[in-house]
């Protein structure tokens, strides 16, 4: 039995990222909002403590914050004419659960797209021809341009005080940032981090290649920041446990640590934790979603939830699942290249090297997720692709994001794995390694998409997503080429060793942890023929949803996708206030 | 009692040989004639198994032995507290499955889909272990924690390798299973019952908590970083 609640104004799906900024603008602006967390509760100052979080058993192996996939996972195989198989566990990437969901665990990697990344299709046919672009890679545009989101950019950084060097500064390249990134209107919030000596030497030998280094940005606060929220962030200690932990001193920015402690203070907003949605209901005659059912995993009770407006903020495979298991919008075939629904899943392409040097101590526990020197050179298409066959680039950096040790020995090829030479290796080059990494594109293939599973279903019954994926030729060329790039800068240090480690070659698994920047599924763009939702992220079949996060990027443009997943949030809760509200209907027309 | 099964009984705890004798001794007719409380003992108290039988705890000791043997960088692994690690994680949620999604059908797939198999973490391992004795006794006449130290290293290169031919299962599954434990055991918090005295970490040189080093970054660049290690226990 489904008992049916009183009808509110909004409803958001999701209270991670993009659930809190919606959250917070929507109560802004008014709105009795109730947000749907289908995982537990969680407080910094209850649940991400010391001594207990620097638990690298349970927080980083076992995965204590991530998706339990005993409740939900996916199903994959490389191409469509092969039976899917589920994930068993996670591996390859780590999707959230609970209040703030990845944004918890994650690094705190925080960049924004270039003007080249948020228009890649229209800037590709102008430089190298109108089918320079094969048939099988729908690239696309994102619809909305890089210097309409800059403010919303902006924002972004200023509520997770993000550390980090403008390099280009209203359209003054300056020394030290990053000369290959959009124009800003304001510096970073904070300075940048401390380097480390891995970022000291790679700083050393790109430069030595002319190449330009910079601090990366960061959303680990490299001093005490109060943001505009009025919410404080303590300065970062480097304690080299970010991605996969909680922050204790709150110098990563979370959702729990920069937008849940003034969303707990607001009286229209109701959060419910443990409240599984199951599915939207969908008026397709009044194309408007009319509410949202979900399993309240407490009571085992069903209820439903009317609302005015909804908002699907969840990760990426459950807006596609949601959206599928609504009936809302063309499912995408790959046979005929129709429909949108679970079309250009992307993922991440890059490769790397791992360096040994015998005669450095890197003390790679001294670190913060997102410390970090890296180069821009390398990136999107901030060098020539004529004659290279593959499109997109890789940013090349030199992270180091802690030392935990279970997880983080690093071996010269040929050490053995056991005994009594492993225990001479590891002890030897424990302190003695750190990698070069690529973290490259990964654009849209025809044949790799998202849709649900005919056989494995999940705690609710419901199919899972399944994932037809592999790494495609441009995958590889653009990792064998950034490998090559990262062996370059590594052998200027005249290292003891390097090795090439991360390179995409290939059929993609999903058992060595890659990243977990999924992308696609309900994308964003200029029309319903190829798109779910439009520039403001409305679905085109239902004027009062908005579908929000990195599945509406057409693809996955090499840098984490956090600040433009932010970004995107802040835009279309503004278009949502400042327009939608006054008149709901569609935004654009189709 | 053969000699196989002495050892093997005494090998049943985690506790190492060293404090094992004198356990040994105390426990039976000696600890019966103590009259009221008995008196703190410098020698660790065995610890029993909760998930490995006797052959299973045998192999386990006789493994992570192989794997982590003592030498002036760490003691054994037993004494390191491996056996009992891997034991515990067993006997406890995760070698229940938990994080496990288990529904079928249950079908072969390639190497990059990861584990597909229906059984349970605790109900792999062991059915590895069988296996594994099974395999040395067809080759060597015993169980694989009765073999010469030589033999043992040749067996568990032959396991990783996947060269062994195990009856119903991956030898290489098995052991990367093994190796997997065994690393998380000598790396993790010792709060698990591994990594005893901090052995792990010592050997790498990981300070473990508090983990604070605004100052030290800067401060330690390029040198090494001269605390020793503290754990979760030590800042309760």
């Amino acid at each position: 039995m489904v008992t049916r609640l009183k009808e509110v104004d909004a409803v958001i799906i999701g209270v991670g990222w993009v659930g809190t900024v919606l959250a917070r603008e929507l109560t802004r602006a008014g709105l009795h909002v109730v947000g749907l967390e289908r995982g537990p509760r969680r407080s910094p100052s209850e649940d991400f403590t010391l001594p207990g979080i620097r638990d690298e058993l349970k927080y980083a192996v076992r995965g204590e914050l991530f998706q339990d996939p005993q409740m939900e996972t996916l199903t994959l195989r490389h191409a469509s004419s092969e039976t899917a198989l589920p994930m068993r566990r996670f591996g390859a990437f780590l999707p959230g659960d609970g209040l703030g969901g990845a944004g918890s665990h994650w690094n705190g990697m925080h960049w924004r797209y270039t003007p080249f990344d948020l228009a890649a299709r229209s800037h590709l046919t102008a430089r190298y021809g109108a089918k320079a672009i094969p048939d099988h890679m729908p690239i696309q545009d994102f619809g909305v341009s890089y210097a309409e989101l800059e403010p919303y950019y902006d924002r972004f950084e200023k509520l997770c005080g993000v550390s980090g060097k403008a390099g280009n500064l209203r359209g003054h390249k300056i020394a030290g940032g990053n000369i290959f990134e959009g124009s800003r209107s304001h510096e970073y919030p904070n300075p940048p981090l401390q380097r480390s000596l891995a970022g000291d030497l790679f700083a050393t030998a790109s430069a030595g290649l002319g190449y330009h280094p910079f601090t990366a940005p960061a959303s680990n606060a490299s001093q005490a920041y109060v943001n505009p929220e009025g919410v404080s962030l303590g300065a970062c200690a480097y304690c080299g446990h970010c991605e996969r932990f909680g922050c204790e001193v709150n110098a990563k920015a979370s959702p729990n640590s920069t937008l849940l402690p003034v969303l707990f203070q607001e009286s229209r907003f109701d959060l419910r934790a443990c409240a599984y949605v199951r599915d939207l209901a969908y008026d397709r005659q009044a194309r408007r979603v009319t509410a949202v059912r979900y399993l309240d995993t407490r009571s085992g009770e069903e209820f439903e939830q009317p609302a005015g407006l909804v908002i699907l903020g969840a990760y990426v495979f459950s807006n596609t699942l949601l959206l599928r298991m609504s009936g809302i919008g063309e499912p995408y075939d790959p046979a005929t290249g129709q429909g949108v629904v679970g079309r250009n899943y992307c993922y991440q392409s890059g490769g790397g090297v791992q360096v040994f040097m015998e005669d450095r101590e890197f003390n790679p526990f001294m670190g913060a997720g997102a410390l970090s020197v890296a180069i821009d050179d390398f990136n999107g298409d901030n060098f020539d692709h004529g004659g290279l066959g593959f499109f997109g680039g890789a940013l090349v950096s030199a992270a180091t994001t802690g030392g935990r040790p279970i997880q983080t020995r690093s071996l010269p090829p040929g050490a053995p794995r056991w005994g009594r030479e492993w225990k001479a290796a590891t002890a030897k080059w424990y302190n003695r390694s750190f990698s070069i990494g690529g973290s490259g594109a990964s654009y849209p293939h025809k044949d790799n998409y998202l849709d649900l599973d005919p056989t494995y279903r999940d705690a609710l019954g419901r199919p899972l997503v399944r994932m037809t994926y592999n790494y495609r030729d441009n995958d590889r060329r653009l990792s064998a080429y950034v490998t090559d790039v990262a062996a370059k800068i590594a052998k200027t240090l005249n290292p003891t060793h390097v090795v090439g480690a991360g390179a995409r070659r290939g059929d993609f698994s999903v058992i060595p942890y890659q990243t977990t920047h999924n992308t696609g599924g309900a994308v964003m763009g200029t029309n319903p023929k190829e798109s779910v939702v439009n520039r403001y992220l409305q679905s085109w079949d239902a004027h009062n949803l908005f579908v929000i996060g990195a599945s509406a990027f057409p693809q996955n443009a090499s840098y984490n996708p956090t600040g433009t997943v932010g970004a995107l949030s802040y835009w279309a809760a503004e278009a949502i206030t400042k327009t939608y509200l006054k008149q709901p209907q569609a935004l654009v027309d189709a | 009692m053969s000699k196989t099964q002495i050892d093997r009984r005494r090998l049943l705890t985690g506790a190492g040989l060293a404090g094992l004798a004198t356990a040994a001794v105390t426990s039976g007719e000696a600890a019966a004639q103590t009259a009221g409380p008995e008196a703190p003992s410098s020698v660790p108290a065995p610890e029993p198994f909760l998930a490995l039988n006797a052959t299973e705890a045998a192999f386990v000791v006789a493994a992570v032995n192989t794997l982590v043997p003592p030498d002036d960088l760490s003691p054994s692994g037993a004494d390191c507290g491996l056996a009992i690690y891997i034991d515990r994680q067993l006997a406890g949620a995760y070698g229940a499955g938990a994080r496990l999604y288990r529904d079928g059908p249950f079908l072969k797939g390639k190497p990059e889909h990861g584990y597909q198999l229906s059984l349970t973490p605790k109900a792999f391992f062991t059915a590895g272990i069988a296996a594994a004795n099974d395999w040395t006794h067809k080759t060597h006449g015993a169980a694989f924690d009765a073999l010469a130290e030589a033999d043992q290293i040749a067996t568990l290169k032959a396991f990783e390798t996947g060269a062994a031919a195990f009856d119903g299962l991956s030898s290489a599954d098995f052991f990367a299973f093994l190796l997997g434990l065994t690393y998380e055991g000598f790396f993790a918090d010792p709060l698990y019952g591994g990594n005893r005295d901090k052995a792990g970490w010592k050997m790498v040189g990981y300070p473990g908590l508090p983990a604070v080093y605004r100052d030290a970054i800067a401060k330690f660049k390029d040198r090494k970083y001269p605390n020793p290690p503290q754990s979760i226990a030590d800042f309760s």
